[in-house]
């Protein structure tokens, strides 16, 4: 538990405001850890937000977003633009611990002032991101960063959050998923604005690129847009100039089409809702646990006494969420 | 309502050295104890430990080195996150590293030097008990 002082938040805030880097790092720690102070910073940064374009890169072990994410930020800090990145892995269900190793295919720029990467654990989220990602998303905003990289893990139906979290979607495969693509229908192929086919010097990338094709020509009056489908070698720095060049268009689309303001809209809907859920349960839960008479359908449900649903009934009439009981 | 506060470890590999089987295996030991590490790889120079340190906001930062270069590799770490305002990172190092130069690694900063063979434990159980509550 951090017990910081308010004059420090205070401190902090206006020092990652003005470039301090060690400052943004301490916040994106407080914010991780739900530190209490979360309201007031959130609040305070509010009006620094929204500049920055916001790419979510997802895909299965193994795919190479790392390092794809490595060759593209070498291009946005040839246009000089200044670059966040996100890396996320899981934590361990049974150890609460994680292994955070992304940022190793990422080296080039760990001393280039422009670029500020990230490491961070899912620490319990079963959607594929920290439940703070968006709050610390901000936080890079509010600190100047134009261009803001996330990237996740995505295998099948778990990577719904990035899409709460991005501007536009990024799916990183390889050619050895062929014909499992078939199977992938719900899912990683509805999220992605760009398909990517990495590792393309491998066999099947033809045959992974079709397969892919084929499925969003399936998806195409949905989605009421073309979907590019490309083939990158980001070892070997191959394809990546293409890469680059359709994010700036696709990016000019979804602006042009509306999508990418109502995207927006949307997110800050959804925000808001999960974070007054966020509040209400994790206060439920606080008083299931700490109050004698709650806790008591607690114990019963446990021992088999009473079925979950009637204690929940009993605990959702006893308890009044606004006042102090 | 505050998720328990997770302790981030930066394992790092200054220098030349070109063997991390040792580092990997207190990375995923420090995971199994429940804290979160980055691991950056090797050949690793004190400037880009610093800056990592930093980005990362780390409460631990372990410096592994087996060529023997410890003893200007890990003070230079040391003195490059001081001379860049981070000073709440707890600072350990494993690796060969000769009994005789444990009390200057000491001097210059170094928390505890775990040489090898050390348990995933106690190193796990030092941590805990000493990194700086900010």
């Amino acid at each position: 538990m951090h017990e910081m002082s308010s004059s420090t938040v205070t401190r902090l805030i206006s020092e990652m405001l003005e470039g301090n880097i060690l400052s943004l790092a301490r916040l994106v720690t407080l914010i991780e850890s739900e530190d209490e102070a979360t309201p007031r910073i959130m609040k305070s940064i509010n009006e620094h937000i929204g500049k920055a374009y916001r790419i979510g890169i997802t895909g299965p072990a193994g795919a190479g977003k790392s390092t794809l994410i490595e060759r593209l930020t070498i291009l946005l800090r040839e246009q000089e633009k200044t670059v966040g990145i996100i890396c996320v892995d899981p934590t361990s269900p049974f150890t609460g611990g994680a292994v955070l190793g992304d940022r190793i295919r990422m080296q080039q720029h760990d001393l280039d002032d422009g670029v500020y990467i990230r490491s961070m654990a899912t620490r319990g989220s079963l959607g594929g991101l920290p439940k703070t990602i968006r709050a610390v998303i901000k936080l890079l905003d509010a600190f100047g960063k134009e261009m803001v990289l996330v990237e996740t893990i995505g295998v099948g139906q778990t990577e719904v959050d990035i899409l709460q979290s991005a501007d536009l979607v990024i799916v990183v495969l390889v050619p050895e998923a062929g014909d499992s693509i078939q199977a992938m229908k719900a899912g990683l192929m509805e999220i992605g604005d760009i398909f990517v086919v990495n590792k393309a010097d491998r066999p099947g990338a033809e045959d992974t690129l079709n397969n892919i094709k084929a499925i969003l020509k399936l998806d195409a009056e949905r989605r009421n847009y073309d979907i590019p489908v490309i083939a990158t070698e980001a070892v070997y720095n191959r394809g990546i100039k293409e890469l680059y060049g359709q994010i700036d268009i696709k990016r000019q689309l979804l602006i042009n089409n509306g999508q990418f303001a109502e995207r927006r809209r949307k997110q800050r809907q959804s925000e808001f809702i999960e974070t007054v859920i966020n509040r209400i349960t994790s206060d439920v839960i606080n008083r299931l646990n700490t109050d004698a008479i709650l806790s008591r359908y607690k114990e019963d449900v446990e021992n088999g006494k009473m079925d979950p649903f009637t204690a929940a009934n009993e605990v959702y009439r006893s308890i009044d969420l606004y006042g102090k009981s | 309502m505050s998720e328990e506060s997770k302790i981030r470890v930066l394992i790092a590999k200054p220098g030349l050295d070109g063997h991390d089987r040792g580092a990997k295996i207190i990375v995923l030991g420090l995971r199994d104890a429940g804290m979160e590490t980055i691991y950056t790889g090797l050949r690793q120079t004190p400037e880009k430990i610093a800056q990592v340190a930093i980005q990362e906001d780390v409460d631990v930062i372990g410096l592994s080195c087996l060529s023997g270069a410890h003893k200007y590799l890990f003070p230079k770490v040391v003195e490059l996150l001081k001379a860049k305002g981070k000073e709440d990172a707890m600072v350990i190092a494993g690796g060969i590293i000769p009994q005789n130069d444990i009390s200057f690694l000491q001097e210059q900063g170094i928390s505890r030097v775990f040489g090898p063979g050390t348990s995933i434990k106690e190193i796990a159980d030092y941590i805990k008990q000493h990194i700086k509550k900010k």
